[in-house]
């Protein structure tokens, strides 16, 4: 083991200790039940965050030490980062949050769909669109109708609903 | 006996249409869910939570183990045909298995797994169905403090003592903890943990949670190692078990069941472990002639036994769950979270209170292995098509199916604002080799415990000692301790001696 610090490790380790600390903070902000009991809301939140705080401190402390992730098989394989298919992923879960709104789910995720499948190396654009439209299509019937959820028709699936003659939830 | 009768009404009831139509769903959408790399049975119960607003607990639970059941049958498939194991489980199958379809022996590589999986699976449902009442009696005599002791021990050996380090799996299992205490205090109504933001008041939703690790964050994960290229799946070949195979399965078939149970009773849930110990006993008892086969051509002994193990280890996993409410993988965690969705608290009380729903649900098991060597075995075909759907298409579709499972929950921007967000600390966690299971174990069991821990003290008036002084939740505390530190303690005097 190395001695050098892990500069990975350590952001990792710093994030579970911030993690605690705001566990820490908002535990600290739950107002004294009047209610009396023997123990109180505030215990277990305390006692939770302090614990990440402190695992998040061991963490910070391992990575100092040298850190644990540089030894990992799956890291040492790997190649460097592939920046291109994580922001093309990216771009179309941004895609869908931005989309879902205006135009409902099935175009927001058939957006998504054909990003995505972009970032894992699919050259074909317009087929992945074409094939995600419908598929998405499906998959809102299936959850709406099977499954029962509820979810808004957006512009397409109303499109849909016109045509079989039913009204648009 | 108890189980004999118990049995019998089950059978009377999973006989039912319906019933086995859920059971036959069940194990179909579990195979595909099984075989496709990247999706588990956790996801797809998660995304198939809502079908508990429409359709009877016993029908929903049939589904949902069938599924469980199926995932463990269809993974095999994809360790053996693409060497790339589906889930924790069938890493050691994918190691002989992979050899075997490389020799053009992967036809009876499936059929030793399929079997074999149908063995151990028929014996620790067996097992789930006698040992369940004896536990449940066990469990009648448990007060607060041994129940929270209980949990106690869960939470260690789910994040201590299963995975690479102990450090990362309490971390995992304590930001859990934490995600569990978001919302509404239910004994005192105070907001915790909420930010102020309104929208957490009801706590952070579990199917988001599971969605966001196991589809997003696996999803980005892969997205960040992503390279071109494409994985090859192996030709079947016929999948018949010759007889001088099957006679080298039959044995290891039956330990793998005996040494995987066990080990999915006890909360030390987790597949890993069984797997691994039936492959070492496999290699060490292979007669002299078949053991260089052994990470060379493949070994069938391999294959068969750590197979056997897996499934078994997955039908004992349903024992805590049922008898207890322990759920110690995040797949019965989610199950947990089901039967608390039609207001059924799972524990000693279901066998008596449920008594129709979970020897139904046990009886349906049964069914359920029967149907599931019939899919694996002659339609072998069929599933070798679904691993070859492309990974860009594949990855796209789950991503697909993880947005409209979250925001069906609310039609709420927030809600994929979080799931985003959380995903990308699970792709991290990927990254940094932190275990996902203990964040929605943590989740679910936690805020159990916490009330737990306040009935006890209550019950104490606030005296800590209680769970000290009560001799069963001393010694699980103790056990606990011991699953803790032991390894540790164990390192540092083998390094003195």
């Amino acid at each position: 083991m190395s001695l050098r610090p892990s500069w990975p490790d350590l952001s990792a380790g710093l994030f579970v200790l911030l993690l605690g600390l705001l566990g820490l903070w908002q535990a600290a902000a739950i107002p004294t039940s009047p209610i009396y009991a023997q123990v109180g809301p505030k215990l277990v939140p305390y006692l939770v965050a302090g614990g990440l705080s402190l695992l998040g401190l061991l963490l910070v402390g391992a990575a100092l030490r040298g850190g644990w992730s540089a030894t990992l098989a799956e890291v040492v394989e790997a190649g460097p980062p592939n920046r291109r298919a994580l922001a093309l992923v990216g771009a179309g879960l941004v895609a869908n949050l931005l989309l879902i709104g205006p135009l409902g789910f099935s175009l927001a995720a058939a957006a998504q769909f054909a990003l995505v499948a972009a970032g894992f190396g699919s050259r074909h654009a317009a087929r992945d669109l074409l094939l995600g439209v419908p598929l998405c299509l499906a998959v809102w019937f299936l959850f709406v109708e099977a499954l029962g959820v509820n979810i808004g028709a957006g512009v397409l699936e109303g499109l849909v609903l016109q045509l079989l003659g039913r009204e648009p939830v | 006996m108890e189980a004999i009768n118990g049995l019998a009404l089950g059978f009377s009831h999973a006989f039912s249409l319906t019933n086995l139509a859920w059971a036959m769903l069940g194990c179909f959408l579990g195979t595909a869910v099984g075989v496709l790399p990247g999706i588990g049975p956790a996801l797809t119960i998660a995304l198939l939570l809502p079908i508990t607003f429409q359709v009877s607990a016993t029908g929903a639970f049939i589904l949902f183990c069938g599924v469980f059941y199926g995932a463990m049958y269809g993974g095999s498939t994809t360790s053996i045909l693409l060497n790339a194991p589906g889930e924790s489980g069938s890493i050691i199958t994918a190691l002989e298995g992979a050899r075997m379809a490389r020799h053009g022996r992967a036809g009876p590589a499936l059929a030793t797994a399929a079997i074999g999986s149908f063995v151990a699976g028929t014996v620790g449902t067996l097992g789930l169905a006698f040992l369940g009442p004896v536990i449940v009696d066990l469990a009648l005599m448990l007060g607060p403090a041994e129940y929270f002791a209980l949990m106690v021990l869960c939470f260690v050996t789910v994040s201590a003592v299963l995975g690479g380090s102990a450090l990362r799996g309490l971390a995992s299992l304590f930001f859990g903890l934490m995600l569990g205490l978001v919302g509404i205090d239910l004994q005192t109504g105070q907001p915790r943990l909420t930010f102020g933001v309104p929208e957490l008041l009801d706590g952070v939703n579990v199917v988001l949670v599971a969605v966001a690790l196991f589809a997003v964050g696996e999803a980005l994960h892969m997205a960040w190692r992503h390279r071109e290229g494409k994985a090859e799946v192996l030709p079947v070949g016929s999948v018949m078990l010759s007889r001088a195979d099957a006679r080298r399965s039959f044995w290891p078939w039956l330990r793998g069941a005996g040494l995987g149970f066990p080990f999915g009773v006890m909360p030390a849930g987790g597949t890993e472990m069984p797997t691994m110990l039936s492959y070492y006993v496999e290699r060490k008892l292979a007669k002299p002639e078949h053991r260089h086969e052994f990470g060379t051509t493949g070994a069938i002994e391999g294959v068969a036994g750590p197979e056997a193990a897996n499934n078994a280890a997955a039908a004992g996993i349903l024992v805590p769950m049922l008898t207890l409410g322990l759920p110690t993988s995040a797949t019965a965690a989610i199950m947990l979270s089901a039967f608390q969705s039609y207001g059924i608290q799972p524990g000693p009380l279901l066998f008596q209170s449920q008594g129709e729903l979970v020897w139904t649900l046990i009886a349906s098991l049964f069914i359920a292995n029967v149907m599931l060597v019939v899919l694996n075995l002659p339609l072998v075909g069929l599933w070798v098509r679904i691993l070859k759907i492309p990974q860009p298409q594949l990855y796209a579709g789950i991503l697909v199916f993880a947005t409209i499972g979250t925001y069906g929950i609310s039609n709420s921007v927030v809600d994929l604002i979080l799931l985003y967000a959380i995903g990308t600390i699970g792709m991290f966690m990927r990254r940094f080799d932190f275990p996902v299971a203990p964040v929605v174990i943590g989740m679910i069991l936690g805020p159990m415990a916490e009330q737990a821990l306040r009935q006890a003290l209550t019950i104490s008036e606030g005296d800590w000692s209680v769970f000290l002084t009560r001799p069963g939740s001393a010694a699980i505390l103790g056990v606990a301790l011991l699953a803790l530190l032991g390894p540790r303690l164990w390192a540092l005097l083998a390094r003195r001696g």
